[in-house]
This record gives structure tokens, C-alpha cells and sequence, in this order.
């Protein structure tokens, strides 16, 4: 048995820091998180690791305004979908903006973020947030 | 056909904040109330079947079917408890069709019960989120109201469903919920209330979604040659179908569709020989109002895009051509979770019977009732005639 | 030679105005500014810390020198407010910029020298050959007591410098540091605040080491003043910086560049490391640059640094100190308080 949340987030560390997924070699379709079957494909379906680039735009959006204890210092607080630009959709959240100046399409970028803590003395867990790419060199490559 | 499927027996509780109520006690309530209902001996029932999402996170307590038979007096019967999240409660009349039609058991109780007030809020939010992809979307501070706003911004954007649209189904489910002595908000409310109420997740609003409810609801089911014995107003299982999509909405090619609705409603109609047209009472699945909108459309009352201007219309009040959720629906009847699915069951027998009272729609024969867990992953389609 | 192979920041975007929180505890808002030469600092959000700062910095640093961070062997954070007591810092980031498993991991602590203590350590491992590359960062969340002259100033922010031989923007020619046993700012075990020795930070301790060490380095590397083009010191507030440059005799348009302390405040571990990174934004090749970062306790890391041709190439492709200057969100003393913690919720 392990702490509360320990195991549950270090076992999926490389996806949830860096968005690593995978890919079907055969139809080329891109999953995040990482499937262990390709839906299309199945048996014949071959699955490789895949670095997701951490760019993409808002396909959909909320501004969440009752939440957990644990996200309470944040609200307001923007939770999207974000459609990256392999064309796979995750959840997540969106910083560095606010909420009145979000909208559909609007292109974001993957920074790094505390996700959640497990109570005062517990564990935290880190993980993909993603903001609006600056007005800066950089951002958009 | 000779081994259709009847329901000879409804009951429920009624749904609320139920302070001086255990889950026992209204699972209890519930189960007597259908069993005194349908006429049989607690002898003559011969399985037990209960739909509930969370009891363990709820209240601490899993193994419900043996509670169920044992608190019920129901001795040594075979009893199960089913999950499917939301959809947990039309999964366990699934169960009960299809171990009756089978042959294996001739007349059982189906329950499906939800305690939900016995927690705080954040665990309240955090079981119910773990109806959708918990490690992917609730972890990551998508409440399941922030899901929902997900459908409710695209449908919004697509096709221009606008606010007074999605605050339309609260209305007049409210407006239903007035006549149903079950029900956990038996008022009106009118649109400016709810435009104005607090927003949960933009763009939805408190008024937009189902309430935490405390609540359990019972049917009793039989072979359809048993059932002459016990009732002259049985009414049958025509079809039960059930289909399934992604556990996670970001999975979804669109989000302003439910695949999952839309084929378990086909098939239902195709099982039941039957067309949309013949159907003359609905329960859909309004967790949050945009899901009401949503599944008019994937059921096939409107076209897609157009579920806001179909209730804009009246089309789905009581007295337009395609009533929806004459109860009052998840938003005005409560949503006990696991009880949810049964108590659709419940009001379309009642419909059917002619039982409905001041929301009775006159001379209905056919309904169809579409109960969905987590964010569609799960839909399950009933239809029921007399 | 040793030297920077890439480098990165990264300022969270909150900022608070000091004459804000002066005129929470009813203190001369209108003074408050000039008197310390901060007039705002940044604030992390309530999902940032440490970690997640040195992550932004060290893939910044990263991208920047574009290099493979499989090859980095040891991974440094330097901090006051590390997330964890016992927990490193260092193998978040690690794993969070792709790093290999095969590498060393560890973090540091010295006041606001911990980031440059660690340059001092990947340099003499690059050295020595035992890595190929080093990544030293110096990040902080910083706190000062609600109410304490140090809440004027207790900023966040973080810079991360990897460390190498070959393909160098910049060469570290070398380094000289001054140490002594001076209490003039600590944190007790268990305490949410620091404690500090008042006007006692001044001269027997942040003057005296930053000066020592500056001399140090003039001595082994037989340079002086005039021989350096930029000055970069630590930055406790804005005043300090300016009179340890008048007592050294820098000529004040030296150390201009490096004086982003006015505008973020204090970043502890990271301020010196963020003031070499404002220089190296705009230096061009062949610039000398002096920077002496100040730990209390007490110490000072003092570095002879030489901007490189290869830099020209390596800008343009991450945010600069100043992008980050100038990206900024205001916040009041009741949000600052809420994403501070300084309310229990």
C-alpha cells in the first residue's frame, strides 16, 4: 500500500509532466493519454511512444467557479479543452490569462504547474498546465 | 409476443435532502412502496437488482444487494448491485430485463438508490467527477459542471444556442415538478431566476444543473404471463438497449453530440418496431439543461443544432407533440444517481397507466427513456408501452 | 574553457506594487518605492513554486542552447523555499525536462547564493570531465513576514545556466568566493518566516562580502574595475546594489543593466542569476561582465564572466528577462495574501 496519491501519480509521470502519449503506426492517429490498444486498429495496430510538441488551441472552455477545497486558492479558475496540434484534445488547466479574455481558438502552449496537493503534509503533484503563447520570441515553435 | 417483459410495480421515496434518512431507509421506502404496489409476496420475488454509482464513497457502504435483501426481509434471493455511473440506475432495470427475458428469474425488485448528503462538498464533487476520466479530466480541476459548460460553449458556438434556450429546460421541468408529489423542488421557477442565478462553471449556472439529492426508487418486474395475476394495468418493456462512447469527453470527435445516445435510441426504436413519431412521453437524461438539448436532438425531436428552438417552441412541454421529462426531470425531480434511471422507469409506468395525475399526458401508450452515465459514455434506452 | 552553454528565466506574472502594501500597514506609500528602489515585485500564483519555476527556466535554458538533455549529468536547484524539506527539488525538474537517469541530483541552500554556489559546482565537474553538462538554477518563492520590511522586497523568480566546455555563449574565466560566519538572515526549522539582523544585513555583512569577494576576483584574475563592462550584484532591494557599487567604484551606467530588482524585487537565489541573464540579453560579443551574488549566513560567489560570439545565435528563440519583465497582472494585498497563504483557507 502506498501513501494517498504517491503511486497513483508517479506511475504516470512522463505523461503528465511532459505530455508524452503515443501513436498508431498504422492509422497515425496520436493518443494522449498513451492507449494500450489502438481503438481503430486493435490487434493490428502498432503503438510507439510519441513527444506531444505542447501547442495547440482552446476548443472549448469554463470558468469554474465552484470547485473542490483543493482548487479553491485558484478560482476563478479556466479549465479547457485543448486541441494540440497532433490533433488529440486533453483537459487542462489555463494560466497566465484571465478569464474574460479566453476564447475558442485561441492558441495556447504547455507550461509546468502545481496540478494538486494531497493536504498540507502530502505528496504534490506536478503536471501540464498551458497558457496563451506570449507575444514573444519562442513561443509559437 | 408471449415473453415480453411487464412491470407490474413502481415506487419511490421522496427525493430530497434527507437528513433523518439512511441510504437503508429509503432504499427500504422505495422497495416496499413498489412491492405494495404490484401486489406480490415478498415470497414470489425471486432476484433483487440495485443501481447504485458511489454508496462506498457516499456513505462507506458497498455490497448493497445483500443489504437490500437482508434489511427488506427478503432472505436468501440472489441480489446484485450494478454500476454505471449515472446510468447506474437504468443498467440495473437492464439487468432485471434481461435476467427475466432470459428465463433465469421469473419476478424480481429492481432498485436504485443514492444517500448523497451525508458528505461535504468537495467529496460530493470529487465522486461524482469520478463518473468521467478522474486521473485526466477531474484531476485536473474539470469539475463535472465544468465538463458539461464544455457541451454547452461549443453548442453555443456551432449552432447559437443561446442563454434564455439553455435556461428553458429548467423551467419547464420545474413547472412539471409541480404536480409530482416525489419530486425535490415542487415549485416554479421563472426564467429570469434562472438566468440570473450563480454560475458554477461558464456558462453554466446553479439553475442549470441537477441538485445533490438524497433518493431511491423501486420497480417490480415480471415474465409477461405472470403478470396478469397480479395487475390489470401492467405495462412492458418494448426495448432495452444500451451503448457506449469514450470514458473521456476530450476523446469525442464533437462534443455537442452523444454517439451513445444516439445509437442505444436507434436501436431501442428498431428492437421496439417503432418510430420516433409513436413515441408519446419522454425521459432524457437533464443532469445539466444543455444535456436536455443535447439528447432531444440525438434522440431525434429536433434536428441537430435545434434542440434550443424545439423547447423555445413548446414542442417538449406537457401538451406539445413530444413531452420531455413530465416528472420534472434530474433538475426539479432531484438526482439521487444511482436512483435516477429507475425513477424515469417509474414515471413513464405511471404515464402509461394513466396514473400521471395533473402532469398525466392524455391517452399516452408508447415512452422512451434515455438515462446516460458520466458525460455520455454510457447511454441506456428504454421504451416502454402498455 | 568552462562556460554558460544556455541560460533561462522565468518571472511569474503576478506583481504587487510596494506602496500597496505599505498602505496596508499604514507606512509612507507615497516614499516607499524610492526608499528602497523597489517599487514592484513579483508574485508566484497559487500553483507555483519552486519547482515548477525551475522547471519554466531550466526549458528555457534548454531551448535556448539547444542542446540534448540526456547529456546534462547533474542537476542542481539552488533555494530558500524548496517545496519539500525532505524531497528534492532537482529530480522534479530532471524528469521534468527529459533528463536521463544515469546523473547526479541534489539541492542547495545558502541564502541567495544557493544558485550560484551551484555554477560554482557544475563548473568543476565540467572541468574535471566527470559531465559533459551541468544545469545549476537558482529559484525562490520568497516570504518575508506579513507587515516586515523584507515583505517589500521577498520576490519569485528563477534562472537556470547550463554548464559546459564545448559551444559556450559565454566563458567563465573564474571565480573566487568569501565565506564567513555571519548571522544577518536565517529561517528557523519549522518557521513560515524568516528572521533577519535589521540594519545588521548592511555592512558587516551583505557590504562586506560582496565587496570581499569582488576584490578576490579582481586579485586572482588581476583585473580591476575598469576591466569589466557590466556589474552585476546581488539585489536585496535596489539601494544596496548602487552604494556597493559606488564603494567599489563602478561607474553606475555598469551596473544600470542588471537592476531589475526595481520592478520584480528581490528573487533571493535567483536575483544575481537574473541580472546576469538582463546582461546577457543585451551584452555584446566580447563584453566582461563582474557579477557577485550575496548569500547570508554568510557569503559571496564572485564570477569573471566573457560574452561569447556564439550568443548572437542563441537569442531570439526563448523570452527575455525583460519579456518577463514586462508581462505582468496586478494583484491587491487581499489576493497577494490568498496566493501567498498568508490567509489559512
Amino acid at each position: 500500500m502506498a501513501e494517498h496519491g504517491v503511486a497513483q501519480i508517479w506511475r504516470r509521470i512522463k505523461s503528465i509532466y511532459n505530455i508524452q502519449g503515443n501513436k498508431c503506426e498504422t492509422c497515425e492517429t496520436h493518443f494522449f493519454p498513451p492507449r494500450p490498444v489502438c481503438p481503430t486498429c486493435r490487434r493490428k495496430g502498432k503503438l510507439v511512444d510519441y513527444q506531444f510538441k505542447g501547442l495547440g488551441s482552446i476548443y472549448s472552455f469554463a470558468v469554474v467557479r465552484q470547485a473542490p477545497d483543493d482548487f479553491k486558492r485558484q478560482m476563478p479558475y479556466v479549465i479547457a479543452q485543448v486541441e494540440l496540434d497532433e490533433g488529440t484534445r486533453l483537459t487542462t488547466q489555463i494560466v497566465n490569462v484571465d478569464p474574460e479574455n479566453v476564447e475558442i481558438g485561441m492558441r495556447v502552449r504547455a507550461c509546468f504547474r502545481k496540478i494538486k496537493e494531497f493536504g498540507q503534509s502530502g505528496v504534490i503533484m506536478y503536471g501540464y498546465k498551458f497558457e496563451p503563447t506570449m507575444k514573444v520570441t519562442g513561443h509559437e515553435v | 409476443m408471449s415473453n415480453r417483459v411487464a412491470i407490474i410495480g413502481v415506487g419511490m421515496c421522496k427525493f430530497g435532502e434527507l437528513w433523518d434518512k439512511s441510504l437503508v431507509d429509503i432504499t427500504l421506502e422505495a422497495g416496499m412502496y413498489s412491492i405494495f404496489d404490484s401486489g406480490v409476496r415478498g415470497a414470489d420475488i425471486d432476484g433483487l437488482v440495485i443501481g447504485n454509482m458511489s454508496a462506498g464513497r457516499f456513505t462507506g457502504q458497498e455490497h448493497l444487494g445483500a443489504q437490500a435483501a437482508d434489511i427488506g426481509g427478503l432472505g436468501d434471493m440472489p441480489a446484485y448491485s450494478v454500476e454505471a455511473a449515472c446510468a447506474s440506475g437504468g443498467a440495473a432495470v437492464r439487468h432485471a430485463y434481461m435476467a427475466i427475458k432470459s428465463g433465469e428469474h421469473d419476478v424480481m425488485l429492481v432498485l436504485g438508490a443514492e444517500k448523497m448528503s451525508d458528505v461535504n462538498q468537495t467529496e460530493a464533487m470529487n465522486t461524482i467527477s469520478v463518473a468521467s476520466d478522474w486521473e485526466w479530466e477531474g484531476m485536473f480541476g474539470a469539475t463535472f459542471p465544468a465538463l458539461y459548460a464544455f457541451m454547452a460553449r461549443r453548442h453555443m458556438k456551432e449552432y447559437g444556442t443561446t442563454e434564455e434556450q439553455l435556461a428553458m429546460p429548467t423551467v419547464k421541468n420545474h413547472a412539471n415538478a409541480a404536480h409530482n408529489e416525489w419530486a425535490q423542488f415542487q415549485r416554479a421557477v421563472p426564467i429570469e431566476v434562472v438566468m440570473k442565478s450563480g454560475l458554477l462553471a461558464d456558462p453554466l449556472r446553479v439553475l442549470h444543473s441537477a441538485p445533490i439529492t438524497d433518493g431511491a426508487a423501486g420497480l417490480v418486474m415480471c415474465r409477461e404471463d405472470l403478470a396478469k395475476k397480479y395487475t390489470d394495468t401492467p405495462v412492458f418493456i418494448e426495448s432495452s438497449e444500451q451503448s457506449g462512447d469514450t470514458l473521456a469527453l476530450h476523446d469525442r470527435q464533437s462534443i455537442t453530440t452523444m454517439n451513445a445516445v444516439v445509437n442505444s435510441t436507434r436501436s431501442a426504436l428498431k428492437e421496439a418496431n417503432l418510430e420516433l413519431k409513436d413515441i408519446d412521453v419522454f425521459e432524457l437524461h437533464d443532469s445539466f439543461s444543455i444535456g436536455e438539448i443535447i439528447l432531444t436532438e440525438d434522440v431525434g425531436i429536433a434536428k441537430k443544432g435545434e434542440g434550443g428552438k424545439v423547447i423555445e417552441e413548446g414542442i417538449t412541454q406537457i401538451g406539445g407533440k413530444f413531452p420531455v421529462n413530465t416528472s420534472g426531470g434530474l433538475k426539479a425531480r432531484g438526482h439521487p444517481i444511482g436512483a435516477t434511471g429507475v425513477a424515469q422507469i417509474v414515471e413513464l409506468a405511471l404515464q402509461l397507466r394513466g396514473d400521471a395525475e395533473k402532469r398525466q399526458v392524455d391517452g399516452a401508450e408508447k415512452g422512451l427513456a434515455v438515462n446516460i452515465g458520466g458525460t455520455g459514455a454510457t447511454s441506456i434506452a428504454h421504451i416502454l408501452g402498455r | 574553457m568552462v562556460g554558460i552553454v544556455g541560460y533561462g528565466v522565468y518571472v511569474p506574472r503576478y506583481r504587487i506594487k510596494t506602496s500597496d502594501i505599505a498602505e496596508v500597514w499604514g507606512e509612507d506609500s507615497a516614499r516607499i518605492g524610492k526608499g528602497l528602489g523597489v517599487f514592484e515585485k513579483s508574485v508566484p500564483g497559487p500553483d507555483e513554486d519552486v519547482a515548477t519555476i525551475s522547471v519554466e527556466a531550466a526549458r528555457n535554458a534548454i531551448k535556448r542552447s539547444e542542446i540534448d538533455p540526456t547529456d546534462i549529468g547533474a542537476v542542481y536547484v539552488g533555494s530558500e523555499s524548496h517545496p519539500y524539506a525532505v524531497k528534492p527539488t532537482g529530480t522534479i525538474v530532471a524528469e521534468a525536462i527529459g533528463c536521463s537517469h544515469d546523473m547526479t541530483c541534489a539541492d542547495f541552500e545558502f541564502a541567495c547564493k544557493a544558485g550560484t554556489a551551484a555554477i560554482q559546482t557544475c563548473m568543476g565537474l565540467a572541468t574535471s570531465k566527470m559531465v559533459k553538462l551541468g544545469l545549476a538554477i537558482g529559484a525562490d518563492t520568497a516570504q518575508g513576514r506579513p507587515g516586515d520590511a523584507l515583505e517589500y522586497s521577498a520576490a519569485a523568480g528563477g534562472a537556470a545556466f547550463i554548464i559546459g566546455m564545448k559551444d559556450v555563449i559565454a566563458t567563465i574565466e573564474d571565480t573566487a568566493s568569501f565565506t564567513t560566519d555571519t548571522p544577518d538572515f536565517w529561517r528557523r526549522e519549522g518557521e513560515d518566516f524568516p528572521s533577519h539582523g535589521a540594519r545588521f544585513t548592511g555592512e558587516p555583512a551583505y557590504f562586506r562580502h560582496v565587496g570581499e569577494g569582488a576584490k578576490l576576483l579582481f586579485k586572482k584574475t588581476k583585473t580591476n574595475v575598469d576591466d569589466y563592462d557590466y556589474f552585476v550584484f546581488h539585489m536585496p532591494n535596489g539601494k544596496f546594489p548602487i552604494a556597493m557599487g559606488a564603494q567599489l567604484k563602478v561607474p553606475p551606467e555598469k551596473l544600470e543593466d542588471s537592476l531589475v530588482v526595481r520592478q520584480i524585487g528581490n528573487t533571493y537565489s535567483a536575483s544575481a542569476m537574473i541580472g546576469l541573464a538582463r546582461v546577457l540579453d543585451i551584452a555584446k560579443s566580447g563584453s566582461k561582465i563582474c557579477m557577485v551574488a550575496y548569500g547570508s549566513g554568510a557569503g559571496s560567489d564572485a564570477f569573471s564572466i566573457t560574452v561569447e560570439d556564439a550568443i548572437e545565435e542563441r537569442r531570439g528563440e526563448v523570452p527575455t528577462v525583460d519579456d518577463y519583465i514586462e508581462r505582468k497582472t496586478y494583484v491587491n494585498y487581499a489576493t497577494y495574501a490568498k496566493y501567498r497563504r498568508k490567509i489559512k483557507g
